[in-house]
């Protein structure tokens, strides 16, 4: 690989340094461009998936390592690694013409570096609200040139989710939830306030039973038996079907109304905490396992 | 016997130059792109009367704006590392002293945790007066602080008294331990992540400030290197004998105190945690040209910086156009060569 032809211009290179750093920052940034782009790099879980759900997944030339839904994503496409610790010229290597991140990818370096790279560069914002992913869907749509269909899109979630509300409306006594990360040795990881989880658990008409703590936290077994959640419900891994017994096994929740009454759930993670086009769907479903009197309408909007 | 000596170590040094030239080309040449140095002509043409090709902006960025300051990073991370090492294990006359002893490595991480996890909260100011550059700055004061204040400690008597110098390290590296920890503990998933991420060590965001920000701690190395020289072989005889050699000797342990503290900051600063370079290179050096610090402080520099290049290359190809961790690198490839030196030569120089 190294060609011994252009090894001569090395002392070049290091006097050349000093030139460079007066222009590195004059690199442009803006492509006019009318036609779509057609080779898009998509950076977070979510923006991925939204490409997929507007058909847009032609055009996708690479994703990175949380894109795992639709599953075809990360077997068909190039992945540039985890969305936290990516590499600048990793990024540009797959040659796209336009970069779709979540504004939680990283390093701030490299982010930096592309958005100073002659490729576009859009950040989707995000927060976990039922507003933030019709937003997230029509940005993502517009910068693929798929305006209508990211409108109608977004409509869907927005109806989903107006129908959420108004069957929450209907709940009489809110269930307290325990949403359970994991159970690694016996001790459990739960989801506190200002979570995903946390954010899901209330869509789903529920309330966080372990509101005390915030973001994802281990929590002691005495601990777990002040929670006395009615509900639990854990992450699906694949290849682990037992899970629900261990959560069962738990001595802090033995005691509790959700092992007491067997109402234990299992939720495939990225489903239930992506943040998604699935999103109310994942709600829906959690709320009619929780609330099975609701008048729910026969079909929801699995996918 | 000496004279072969001599001749072995100027020969080391020799080659020591080719093989950081060598790796300095391929950490050029090579990337997930595949653009090669065979494009900097076209580059440079581009540069000097101004291209708005794509491509040859695309070239231009990966060659100059990416690799270069890159390849620069890693020369000054691995020459830093390996110095730093070996003048620690010189100064302690231990040959499995590392910088992370003097409490640097534990005292910047400390910092640098912080920064991550509390980079929203708590540390919001900091993050904000300097953005990007929160973290390295964060990494190398928590390095230097703690250094400060291990020789605070140790040479509160006028003289650095170096076995309370490691006990204290010891001691206060628990203690950056555990308050890391803590932070660690009230993180949340993605702050976790990064924290992980980070202590794994990476050269990726590499940039020409970040350059420019290093360039004066490289010069406090070139300018320490000559003047410890002398006395760190006048240490390998006991520091009694260094005196009577006539050197300064309290005021040379201050000198590679702080050389080391200002080079292994920075080093964390840009680079995160990448272990293994102190004690690698300078022991492989002493197994070939003996324990004479003349040959062994440059040498390690040169092949400090070779090794880390050669890590870094192979980091950034592995899973294109992904990215390794660098410390994970490291250890892959050095490990078993250290294990195989070891096994066949003894633990070499110092014992």
């Amino acid at each position: 690989m190294l060609k011994v032809s252009s090894l001569a211009p090395a002392g070049l290179v290091c006097a050349l340094a000093l030139a460079v750093m007066t222009s590195v920052t004059s690199a442009q940034t803006e492509k006019p461009g009318a036609a779509p782009p057609s080779a898009v790099v998509a950076i977070g879980g979510d923006i991925t998936e939204i490409l997929y759900a507007i058909g847009a997944e032609k055009r996708i030339v690479a994703v990175d390592a949380t894109s795992q839904f639709p599953p075809e994503a990360l077997q068909e496409k190039k992945n540039v690694g985890y969305m936290r610790a990516l590499s600048t010229e990793g990024v540009l290597s797959v040659n796209g013409d336009l970069i779709i991140a979540s504004d939680r990818a990283g390093p701030p370096d490299v982010v930096k570096a592309l958005k100073s790279a002659p490729v576009k560069y859009i950040e989707i914002a995000d927060d976990f609200s039922p507003g933030s992913i019709a937003n997230k869907v029509q940005q993502v749509a517009r910068a693929v040139g798929l305006d209508a269909a990211g409108e109608s899109l977004a409509a869907r979630i927005g109806r989903d989710f107006d129908k959420l509300a108004e069957l929450r409306k209907q709940i009489k006594r809110p269930l307290r939830v325990l949403f359970l990360l994991n159970v690694a040795n016996g001790r459990a990881t739960v989801g506190g306030a200002q979570s995903s989880a946390d954010a899901i658990l209330k869509l789903a008409g529920a309330e966080n039973a372990a509101a005390t703590v915030t973001g994802y936290k281990p929590v002691s077994d005495e601990a777990l038996v002040e929670i006395r959640p009615d509900a639990v419900v854990g992450m699906r891994r694949s290849g682990s079907g037992h899970e629900t017994d261990q959560i069962a096994s738990i001595k802090g929740l033995s005691t509790s109304p959700a092992v007491k009454n067997n109402r234990i759930l299992q939720m495939d993670g990225l489903y239930l905490l992506g943040f998604g086009p699935r999103s109310p769907a994942a709600a829906l479903d959690l709320m009619r396992w929780l609330y099975p009197e609701l008048p729910f309408a026969q079909t929801g909007h699995r996918q | 016997m000496r004279q072969g000596r001599e001749r072995v170590g100027y020969q080391l040094i020799v080659v020591s130059v080719l093989v950081l030239i060598a790796a300095v080309l391929a950490s050029l040449s090579l990337g997930a792109t595949g653009i090669t140095l065979s494009a900097l002509g076209r580059v440079l043409h581009a540069y000097v009367f101004g291209s708005t090709d794509a491509e040859r902006v695309t070239e231009q960025l990966v060659l100059l704006d990416i690799r270069l300051p890159r390849t620069l990073l890693g020369v000054f991370v691995g020459a830093a590392l390996a110095v730093s090492g070996a003048m620690m294990q010189g100064l302690f006359r231990n040959p499995l002293a590392d910088p992370g002893i003097v409490g640097v490595s534990s005292g910047a991480a400390l910092a640098a945790v912080a920064t991550i996890a509390l980079g929203n909260s708590l540390a919001a100011p900091w993050t904000k007066a300097f953005g990007v550059y929160a973290l390295p700055f964060a990494a190398f004061l928590g390095g230097f602080l703690t250094t400060t204040l291990l020789v605070l400690i140790a040479g509160r008597r006028g003289q650095l008294m170096v076995g309370t110098l490691l006990l204290a390290g010891i001691a206060i590296g628990a203690m950056s331990g555990a308050l890391t920890g803590l932070i660690a503990y009230a993180s949340d998933d993605r702050e976790l992540r990064d924290l992980t991420l980070w202590s794994l060590g990476s050269l990726s965001g590499a940039s020409w400030p970040k350059v420019m920000a290093i360039l004066p701690f490289m010069a406090i190395i070139f300018l320490a290197l000559p003047r410890v020289t002398r006395a760190l072989n006048g240490f390998l005889l006991g520091e009694a004998e260094a005196f009577h050699l006539g050197i300064d000797v309290e005021r040379m342990k201050w000198l590679i105190i702080f050389a080391t503290a200002a080079s292994v900051g920075a080093a964390v600063a840009v680079a995160g945690i990448v272990g293994f370079v102190g004690i690698v290179v300078p022991h492989f050096i002493r197994l070939i040209a003996g324990p004479d610090h003349r040959f062994v402080l440059p040498c390690s520099a040169l092949l400090g910086a070779a090794l880390l290049l050669l890590a870094d290359v192979i980091a950034r190809l592995a899973v294109r156009p992904a990215e390794l961790p660098l410390g994970i690198v490291m250890a892959a490839i050095g490990a078993p060569v250290f294990l195989h030196l070891v096994l066949r030569r003894g633990v070499g120089g110092l014992e």
